[in-house]
């Protein structure tokens, strides 16, 4: 049970966003411009940073969330998500976004753990800086969103095809729609 | 050296907002929404929350930054250090304290926060929405922290320089230009 009376049913997130638009507002529009804004990196990738970093946190909502997103916008390589929540160094993605994905574990961790090597790694492959600036700035907005979601024992739910239906809608529509349909529910 | 290009004399988060003003907007959003916008905590105890939790990271412009704007709110500097070194200790008041504990929770893992760590802030008469708040600060500052340091951006060691930048956003909010301060003569 929750730790506040949200007075909605909502799961995780969304409940919080429902129970207090002022802060709702501004944390979906930052999903959205980190997310779904135009960018080099695909929505499907970004996704995936977001899932990753919600696994390493251990916050349920969230990745199971976030990971039906990726896999939907993926499409025929969906898989390509289990695997990196699996293992990413075994993961078949590219050397870019492995690297991409090392920097977000570590800013996971502790952001003063991001080295140089780290950056310099990730520029090899060809990642930008607005790349690696959007990478960790996903995982540092996740590492605030699960502790939202779980420091206030939001609602997650068991069946995975409640998620499968939240990936759908999150890839279909994006946030800052998803937004106006929770607060005026 | 920051891993990013950012302009010349813009400290911490200063610099990556810079660079990327479309996330900088939500962001800037939401720390005005929850540190200056209307509430039943103090926006000095609220800032006391941002800079415990920082400073619980490490992150040292972002604990000093909002050390220097709880001070102006406070009107008192040494609250802040007594905060970093021991909040039980710290002359503040006992809702203040469990609402601290919880924001040392977050800061570890959301999950750690426990049903007795509500009931004893509920019990001091913190409400749900300053539970909520509190939970989100400590929340958004476990990113700010780790995007200004992520980044390895720019921490000046001079205190003037916090305490500028601190009274304008104690006075101004979180939504007017970011100045250029001077970087450090070398």
């Amino acid at each position: 049970m929750p730790h506040i009376e949200l007075s909605n049913d909502l799961p995780g997130i969304r409940g919080l966003a429902a129970y207090r638009p002022e802060t709702g507002r501004s944390l979906y529009e930052l999903a959205e411009a980190l997310l779904c804004s135009e960018s080099t990196l695909s929505r499907a990738e970004r996704e995936l940073i977001g899932a990753y970093v919600s696994s390493r946190n251990e916050c349920a909502f969230c990745t199971g969330s976030h990971a039906a997103a990726s896999r939907q916008l993926f499409g025929d390589d969906a898989s390509v998500v289990d695997s990196v929540l699996r293992d990413v160094t075994e993961a078949p993605i590219s050397a870019k976004l492995k690297a991409l994905l090392v920097i977000a574990g570590k800013v996971q961790r502790d952001g003063k753990s991001v080295l140089e090597a780290d950056v310099a790694e990730a520029r090899r492959f060809g990642a930008t800086d607005r790349e690696i600036h959007d990478t960790v700035l996903i995982a540092a907005a996740f590492s605030m969103f699960n502790r939202y979601v779980d420091g206030l024992a939001t609602r997650a739910p068991a069946d995975p095809e409640a998620y499968r239906e939240m990936g759908q809608m999150m890839a279909e529509r994006g946030y800052a729609r998803r937004l106006s349909q929770i607060i005026n529910a | 050296m920051t891993h990013i290009p950012v302009p010349e004399g813009m400290p911490g988060i200063r610099g990556p907002m810079m660079f990327r003003p479309e996330t900088a907007l939500p962001l800037n959003m939401l720390a005005e929404v929850l540190l200056q916008g209307p509430s039943t905590l103090s926006k000095g105890e609220r800032e006391l929350i941002g800079t415990y939790v920082s400073n619980l990271n490490q992150c040292k412009y972002c604990a000093t930054m909002h050390g220097a704007v709880a001070s102006h709110h406070l009107g008192n500097a040494g609250v802040v250090k007594q905060v970093w070194g021991d909040p039980e200790a710290a002359p503040i008041s006992a809702k203040l304290k469990t609402l601290l504990r919880i924001a040392g929770k977050v800061q570890e893992g959301g999950r750690r926060v426990t049903d007795e760590d509500v009931a004893a802030a509920k019990a001091e008469g913190a409400t749900d929405i300053e539970i909520h708040d509190t939970v989100l600060i400590a929340a958004a500052f476990c990113m700010f922290n780790r995007y200004v340091d992520g980044l390895a951006t720019w921490a000046p060691d001079d205190q003037s320089i916090y305490d500028q930048i601190g009274a304008q956003r104690a006075e101004q909010g979180y939504l007017t230009p970011m100045t250029p301060v001077s970087p450090p003569l070398s």
